[in-house]
């Protein structure tokens, strides 16, 4: 019996990367936005006070400033550490939570006002804390970290869990799987488009997080939140502003990475995280 | 009735694999889906229930499939080979044709490679040769439906319940589907219960048609098509074949409107 349906297989449609069209809008606004700073720098802003805001040349050169660029480098290399390490806890302990609330109700309704709090306690109030009870190093720079990044993993990952669709669950009911079965050939998978979507948000968070913790400590091995500090102090204008780029385009980066981590992992048969 | 099995099975022709005594099923809110329905399937038959929508006609498969438990009278199924065909193909969109189509034999534990041999052979039989490393995105509604049924088809039902499976479809594709699934029930002789809202499907399928009133659901009405099977496309177009398909119209009317 032949098919009537079209034997040749659908394509997935990606956005065509690389194009002069793909690439023109945000190379415009790139560029707005760079004319506006110049614009503040040198219009704005009297001469006397343009360390208020340093023309962009002037602070891209900082990275080549015997001065600062060295100390900058090392500096971002710490805070990435930290914020890596923070977050890869914070995916393994988020996901693990959601699963265990998703086991049953009960546990779901004991666990998650407690992902809620997480979220919405004032993290900034306890960094000190944080400091007294783990010192001021690596220790307790990753546990601010996951406090930070902790909550999207948990929310995004038992939103997946949840969102299998009641036919799957019963075409594995019929078979009488077991709980752990649908856990893991089911749920898990279903909820892999969340889980990914909780890591990109996470790894933004992470990055903050450990320049936050790094801000207030002002001690123990300095990351890019402690030189932020530093620069602050001495009103050093064009390397502080040259050290916040430099930790947003780290965030950048590990966004990124997740976003092709996904469409990688499930694009083919999800499309585009 | 007509003689499509193989002689292995013919001697259990008689034994009802399906039997439905005046049940009744009222949910915990209150409502009433089910009121004193009779419905018995024997092997080698191929029942379609026609109805109003509401009338609690999936209700009478997610009964015998054991999702749902009844409040009152009795329903027996007596095998454990229960296939189920639902409304949507629910395919896992990560799984390639092959692993969709394995997932039932896998769940059962049954071993690599006997699955892997009956997938391709149920794969061949709904026309997905070629097809195997697919995925379900990328095939359309009627080819989704096929791998549905193919899913089903491992596990080598005895009893074949099927909740309105080509109600998405246009009517080429459906009319496809419908001749192809009475090739396979000519082939396995299983027995099936096959919920529709199309009468003429109906007719066309069944070697019974029952026709279900608006809610609560009841059996108002029992008609048996006297075609052999397989049956041949060109039915469709007798006087005989509309006159039926007239009379089980006039039934679901009447019980509609009761």
């Amino acid at each position: 019996m032949s098919a009537p349906e079209p034997t040749a297989a659908a394509t997935l449609r990606l956005p065509i990367r690389g194009g002069v069209q793909y690439w023109a809008p945000p190379l415009t606004v790139a560029g707005l936005i760079i004319g506006l700073w110049y614009f503040v720098s040198y219009v704005f802003l009297d001469p006397s006070r343009s360390y208020l805001l340093p023309p962009p040349h002037e602070v891209i050169a900082a990275y080549w400033d015997p001065a600062f660029g060295p100390d900058m480098f090392e500096a971002l290399w710490n805070t990435a550490i930290v914020a890596l390490t923070g977050l890869a806890i914070a995916i393994v302990l988020g996901v693990s939570w959601a699963i265990t609330m998703n086991q049953a109700a009960w546990v779901e309704r004991s666990l998650y006002p407690y992902a809620v709090i997480l979220q919405t306690i004032p993290i900034l109030a306890l960094v000190p804390l944080i400091g007294f009870w783990f010192g001021f190093d690596f220790t307790a720079r990753v546990i601010v970290t996951i406090l930070i990044a902790l909550f999207p993993m948990v929310s995004n990952t038992l939103f997946g869990l949840k969102s299998v669709e009641q036919g799957h669950r019963e075409l594995f009911i019929l078979q009488r799987a077991s709980q752990w079965t649908i856990l893991r050939k089911l749920q898990f998978p279903a909820a892999l488009p969340a889980i990914f979507t909780g890591m990109r948000i996470s790894a933004g968070l992470a990055v903050v997080g450990a320049i936050v913790g790094d801000f207030f400590f002002q001690r123990g091995t300095r990351g890019i939140g402690g030189l932020i500090s530093l620069y602050q102090a001495r009103l050093n204008a064009e390397p502080l502003f040259a050290s916040i780029l430099l930790a947003s385009v780290f965030g950048v980066i590990v966004f990124w990475f997740f976003g092709w981590l996904a469409t990688r992992m499930i694009g083919r048969w999800h499309g585009p995280i | 009735m007509s003689e499509p099995a193989p002689a292995s099975t013919a001697t259990e022709q008689g034994a009802a694999l399906l039997d439905f005594s005046d049940v009744q099923l009222t949910y915990p809110g209150g409502t009433t889906a089910l009121s004193g329905v009779d419905l018995k399937v024997r092997r080698g038959e191929f029942v379609s229930v026609v109805g109003p929508s509401g009338c609690g006609k999936s209700t009478l498969l997610r009964i015998a499939s054991g999702l749902e438990t009844v409040t009152s009278g009795d329903a027996h199924v007596a095998t454990d080979h229960v296939g189920y065909v639902f409304q949507d193909a629910t395919l896992l969109p990560w799984r390639t044709v092959r692993q969709n189509v394995e997932l039932l034999a896998e769940l059962r534990d049954h071993g690599r490679a006997d699955r892997r041999e009956a997938a391709q052979k149920a794969i061949d039989m709904v026309g997905l040769t070629g097809f195997e490393d697919h995925l379900p995105r990328q095939l359309s509604g009627g080819m989704r439906m096929r791998v549905s049924l193919a899913r089903s088809l491992v596990m080598d039902p005895e009893l074949f319940l099927f909740d309105e499976p080509f109600g998405a479809l246009d009517e080429i594709t459906r009319e496809y589907l419908n001749d192809e699934l009475l090739r396979l029930f000519a082939e396995r002789s299983f027995a099936g219960l096959f919920i529709t809202h199309s009468v003429s499907e109906a007719v066309y399928l069944s070697t019974k048609v029952v026709v279900m009133s608006g809610r609560p659901g009841k059996v108002v009405g029992s008609f048996d098509i006297p075609w052999d099977m397989p049956r041949d496309p060109e039915i469709r177009y007798t006087a005989e074949y509309a006159a039926l398909v007239g009379e089980v119209s006039h039934a679901l009317r009447e019980g509609h409107d009761s």
